[in-house]
């Protein structure tokens, strides 16, 4: 094959793969930004791949699947913002149990539905996104830097995360900043699930995440949780896990690297990129308290 | 005590979901007691899922001491199993009393790596230890599956997994504990799991390295003050949390199969999360929370077979929502808190 062809390949696989990447990331951002730690985006995702196999299965297209995604992800965000907002549990043992759950109840669901071990029946080709996703990534991106940057309610988030105080002083509610941030972050880590079972799949498969969430949010800690470069972070992973699936049975030197060493390339570069770069990005100031 | 609430909180949760399913939630919890208590081979079963979780509670809780999250015991007791059958695999000629406890060594060795790992590099990087565990055992899943499949397979099966260590590692036939409970896995280091326990909390509680562990958790700018070094503090912590997951190779390598096996743990590492938050971080109560889990897991196991829409994968469900019950505990210590300020 031509050197051309095989760059073409990767770079639209790049941007591919980037898609899920971006949206979670982008969810993590609201949701950290508003000083709210979110190792739930893994679960938001599962659900939003789930949810949107399921409605495009019934509705016979993408974006209801897409629509459906959205409402689930609105809802489980709502939920983590009950838990960790009014209820004060702590957030990481939150993250992780929520995790646990979409892992749990997911497979409980199908068994109902389809009587399945936990994966959806395939939606038809026609249903399935051809470019659509990659699409509103960039944009939601795009809004998300102009909305931080120029909006009085892009300020409110930044304060929600660095001065509560201030923010609450001035006569807005923290506690509201909050819960619509991490609302959101549900939305659009669960948009990132269903690009992954609409997009670059074409059904629910057990566990496709793969950790995606958690790579979207060391994404976000690599881009010091701006979204610009936060969106880079997610295009070099992604790279990254495009180059991984090219070189699966490929011969080095007269050898085939074992397909397994091939696999863990993503996680190996990620712990490199988190422990290697980011040196001094501080995360927002209060990340983590509660208020 | 408001723990077991909590427990109590998410297990009623858990069965009334099961209403969606078509099923009686009482008929699921008999079939969940009934499995996990019903005779002696269940109890078997039952310990031989809490000896795992006791090992990997003990090595979530000495991160939270230290004010670490491990969430990469998997990774550490997957890389401890993967080098104890290894051992056994590759030095087979090793006479018996010093061949297990050489396989030991060497497990507790990777596993302790595998979470010093991360602990330095957040002493020294600042790097988020949740995320960099949680890619580790990613990495673990893959260099383990590898050994298995390419390096050492076993001859004899088309299982993933690695070929069976030699007789001499085997401690079973003067296994007093696997003698009580015939044809399961349960074997004699649910001992070591409960002496393990003990000395942890001897450590924690009544030694000074201990102490100085738990002031960096609680106030680390306090600590650094009184003179503990954080940084040498939190790569102790986690290397110590690696080396206890570890010690789950004992139970499983040495203890009973005598190979590892891919997918032998259901999840021990993240059950370990709910062990520990159960047990509020003490060592003692993680004997008690690894067993309720332990049942948890074992009553599960028969849904499979005596309902018809509930499978297994139920106890993640149970798991999740007791996790979630007992984290939202805090929020009636809160409201005390603020009473008491009034």
């Amino acid at each position: 094959m031509d050197m051309f062809l095989v760059l073409t390949t990767l770079v639209l696989a790049t941007l591919r793969l980037a898609t899920p990447l971006v949206f979670a990331s982008m969810g993590g951002m609201m949701s950290e930004r508003s000083g709210i730690v979110n190792v739930a985006l893994e679960s938001f995702m599962l659900v939003g791949a789930f949810v949107g196999a399921v409605g495009a299965y019934y509705a016979g297209h993408a974006w209801i699947g897409w629509l459906a995604a959205l409402v689930a992800g609105l809802l489980i965000g709502a939920l983590y913002a009950l838990f960790v907002i009014e209820l004060k549990a702590d957030q990481i043992v939150t993250g992780m149990a929520f995790n646990l759950l979409a892992m749990g109840v997911i497979p409980f669901i199908t068994k109902i539905l389809f009587n399945s071990t936990g994966s959806t029946p395939p939606i038809a080709v026609e249903t399935r996104f051809y470019f659509e996703p990659l699409v509103m990534a960039g944009l939601l991106v795009a809004g998300l830097t102009w909305w931080l940057r120029q909006t009085r309610s892009g300020l409110w988030l930044l304060f929600a995360g660095e001065h509560p105080e201030a923010l609450q002083a001035s006569g807005v509610s923290v506690r509201k900043v909050r819960w619509t941030a991490v609302t959101l972050s549900g939305a659009f880590a669960a948009w990132g699930g269903a690009s992954l079972s609409l997009f670059l799949a074409s059904s629910y498969s057990p566990m496709m995440t793969g950790g995606r969430g958690f790579m979207a949010l060391a994404a976000l800690i690599f881009g010091k949780w701006k979204p610009l470069p936060a969106f880079a972070a997610c295009l070099f992973f992604a790279f990254v896990d495009a180059l991984q699936i090219r070189l699966q049975g490929m011969q080095i030197a007269g050898m085939e690297i074992p397909v397994q060493f091939v696999q863990i390339l993503p996680y190996i570069v990620t712990i490199i990129a988190l422990a290697g770069f980011i040196g001094a990005s501080r995360p927002p100031k209060a990340l983590g308290k509660e208020f | 005590m408001r723990r077991l609430l909590g427990f109590a909180v998410g297990l009623i949760l858990a069965l009334l979901l099961t209403l969606f399913a078509g099923e009686n939630p009482f008929h699921v919890f008999m079939i969940l007691v009934r499995s996990a208590f019903g005779s002696m081979y269940d109890l078997g079963l039952t310990l031989s899922y809490t000896t795992p979780l006791i090992f990997c509670g003990l090595s979530v809780a000495i991160g939270f001491h230290a004010g670490l999250f491990n969430i990469g015991a998997e990774g550490q007791l997957t890389m401890a199993t993967v080098t104890a059958a290894a051992v056994g695999v590759l030095f087979p000629q090793v006479p018996f009393p010093i061949a297990p406890l050489f396989a030991f060594i060497c497990a507790l060795f990777v596993g302790g790596l595998w979470g010093f790992i991360p602990g330095w590099l957040r002493a020294v990087r600042g790097s988020h230890e949740v995320i960099i565990t949680i890619m580790m055992n990613f990495i673990a899943a893959g260099l383990a599956s590898w050994f298995a499949l390419k390096v050492i397979p076993n001859p004899n099966s088309q299982n993933p997994e690695t070929a069976v260590v030699s007789a001499n590692y085997l401690f079973k036939d003067y296994d007093l504990i696997a003698r009580w409970f015939p044809d399961t896995p349960a074997n004699a280091s649910l001992g070591v799991a409960i002496v393990l326990a003990v000395l942890v909390w001897i450590f924690l509680w009544k030694t000074t390295w201990g102490y100085q562990l738990r002031a960096v958790g609680s106030n680390p700018e306090a600590a650094h003050r009184g003179g503990i070094s954080e940084k040498k503090t939190l790569m102790i912590a986690m290397t110590l949390a690696g080396a206890f997951a570890g010690c789950v190779a004992l139970s499983e390598v040495m203890g009973s199969s005598g190979q590892y096996r891919v997918g032998f743990s259901p999840d021990y590492g993240f059950i370990g999360i709910a062990v520990a938050l159960l047990a509020n971080n003490n060592p003692l109560g993680i004997i008690a929370a690894a067993f309720l889990m332990g049942a948890l897991h074992k009553g599960a196991s028969d849904l499979d077979l005596e309902t018809t829409t509930i499978t297994r994968d139920f106890s993640r469900i149970i798991q999740a929502l007791i996790i979630l019950g007992v984290a939202a505990q805090a929020y009636w210590e809160h409201l005390r808190a603020r009473k008491g300020k009034k």
